[in-house]
């Protein structure tokens, strides 16, 4: 009973294809499973946007002591229909120096990236949309293309102040893609392939039936997931690291010329690759689909998948209504000259990890190795004596 | 369906990268240039290269195409301007595509049935790289590490 609640999904897919098999040709049937889906891949993460766009303002009211959204439907729900609608009807302005193809051309192929890096996440026993060897190289291989549409948005604008903010947003992107791809390492390293499905595979055991051998139950793992999560907020622009967009503060970066939908489409894909880096995060280290603890292995593996990326979710709406923005150089700082060497670390710890077994040994060395390179930086680092009267180096 | 493909992703590589040579802002020049980078991954991705392809994506289209955008845009301020046919570009050009057809001419072709080939996985390329090629790829590192030091001393702020 179970076991066919958990492949549900796969067996309806089958059960379509099977009107298919014999009367059509051998591509047509792959390029409609191909088409199956991306249909449920788009199906799902737009419904996801549009149910989180409205809960981060809910959430987001509730912890600024307000209520928040309540006027559309019951419990404001119907609030992002009401604000696609209105998004829809706006009247898209195009500046009249902009370059018309590059301007319309950066939210299209933003949105198409992110929406790709979903492809490759397992998002339950037997449920990839996309099976390839290099997974995790695609995802970032993808992710790194977004830094060029955003550059395509600024440039595209003919506008100062979007050329400048593409600048910034390409700049921190570029510094924190280095921590966010070396965190990954230590994981590629212990289970030896690049494949999500056996990343997820190697995250299966339970010790003593309840403790699950998630990787971020390993202090390398600990570490690298927080460097992760960190690089993550930076690379999806969110709080406290959205200063590309800093929306109370400076015209809205490389987005400042777009208006109606075309904006609606950059915030979409940033909702997305907000869904596909926490989904990685999940897959990573988290131990994707599977349960926490063994005897709750009944409940479906796309319900196990989905409860840890709400949980993750929550904490970046948690984390935007609790922190103050960072400044510019305070996150280049923060990324050469803490994140980097810690993220090296993690790579050295899992070593470490590795070659003493595999055990309680091996997690108690591996943790000194990371305590003591991360007590170092923090007296290396140390700013505390340093404190001046600030000097201004243009403004005086 | 993989000759369809072929052909496909043929006539978009050729059209990019004629787009690139051809058109009159230079801006516009540099973004057809990574779509044919695009092209070009798709092909090794149709060869069963997935490594290759991915890397190509990697290095080409999120470091090198961004670099020559940011070149461009620091380094002149006629980005906007209409650039005249150049016809120096034009001779280089043939050159450089004769030279390559008289060293394909000149090289003995390989035999046309080819040999089983398993496919190269990122396990496979891996293994070797830590093994038969350790030492080239400890060197592109040091390399490259002072590289990335050379690059921060740079742009560091010098002291008064």
């Amino acid at each position: 009973m179970s076991d066919s609640l958990d492949q549900i999904f796969i067996h309806a897919k089958q059960w379509l294809l099977s009107f298919m098999s014999g009367r059509a040709p051998d591509w047509l049937v792959q390029i409609i499973s191909s088409l199956i889906n991306i249909v449920a891949l788009l199906g799902v993460f737009l419904t996801l946007f549009a149910l989180i766009s409205v809960l981060e303002r809910k959430i987001l009211g509730r912890m600024q002591n307000r209520y928040g959204p309540n006027r559309v439907g019951p419990f404001g729900l119907f609030q992002p229909v009401a604000d696609g609608i209105k998004m829809l009807i706006k009247e898209d302005i195009v500046p009249a120096r902009a370059d018309k193809i590059v301007h319309f051309l950066a939210p299209v192929l933003i949105a198409a990236a992110a929406i790709l890096t979903l492809g490759v996440i397992p998002y339950g026993r037997n449920m990839t949309p996309f099976t390839i060897d290099g997974g995790i190289l695609f995802f970032f291989a993808v992710g790194s293309a977004t830094e060029l549409m955003v550059f395509m948005a600024g440039w595209g604008s003919n506008n100062k102040y979007s050329m400048l903010g593409a600048m910034r947003a390409i700049a921190q992107m570029i510094s924190y893609e280095l921590p966010l791809i070396i965190t990954v390492l230590p994981v590629v390293m212990i289970v030896g392939s690049l494949n999500p499905d056996k990343i997820v595979g190697a995250q299966a055991a339970y010790s003593l039936g309840f403790i699950p051998h998630w990787f971020v139950f390993t202090p390398w793992g600990a570490t690298a997931f927080i460097l992760f999560f960190v690089s993550g907020l930076v690379e999806s622009n969110r709080t406290p690291f959205d200063v590309p967009e800093g929306e109370s503060e400076i015209v809205a970066g490389h987005m400042t010329e777009y208006s109606g939908f075309k904006y609606a489409t950059f915030f979409m894909a940033e909702y997305i690759g907000m869904f596909a880096i926490s989904g990685l995060g999940v897959t990573l280290f988290l131990g994707g689909w599977h349960a926490p603890v063994h005897f709750l292995e009944f409940i479906p593996s796309y319900v196990w998948f989905f409860v840890k990326l709400s949980i993750l979710l929550f904490v970046y709406i948690w984390l935007r209504g609790t922190l103050p923005r960072t400044r510019i150089d305070q996150i280049m700082n923060f990324a050469w000259k803490f994140m980097l060497p810690m993220a090296f670390t993690c790579v050295v710890a899992a070593a470490v990890w590795h070659y003493t077994g595999r055990g309680l040994r091996g997690w108690l060395w591996s943790l000194a190795v990371i305590a003591a390179v991360y007590f170092t930086l923090s007296i290396l680092l140390d700013t505390r004596r340093k404190f001046a009267p600030r000097t201004y180096r243009f403004a005086e | 369906m993989s000759t369809v493909a072929f052909a496909v992703i043929a006539i978009l590589t050729l059209a990019a990268a004629l787009a690139a040579a051809t058109l009159q802002k230079l801006m516009h020049a540099a973004l057809s240039f990574a779509v044919m980078f695009v092209g070009i991954s798709a092909f090794f991705f149709l060869l069963g290269a997935e490594f290759v392809g991915l890397v190509q994506i990697f290095v080409y289209i999120g470091a090198v195409a961004v670099l020559i955008v940011f070149t461009i845009l620091l380094t002149r301020d006629d980005t906007g301007k209409v650039r005249s046919f150049n016809w120096g570009g034009v001779i280089v050009a043939i050159a450089v595509f004769a030279g390559l057809v008289w060293a394909i001419a000149k090289t003995k072709s390989l035999p046309l049935t080819p040999s089983q080939i398993e496919p190269i996985t990122v396990q496979r390329i891996g293994e070797l790289l830590m093994t038969n090629y350790v030492w080239p790829l400890q060197c592109v590192g040091v390399l490259l590490t002072a590289a990335l030091i050379g690059a921060l001393i740079l742009v560091m702020e010098e002291k008064s």
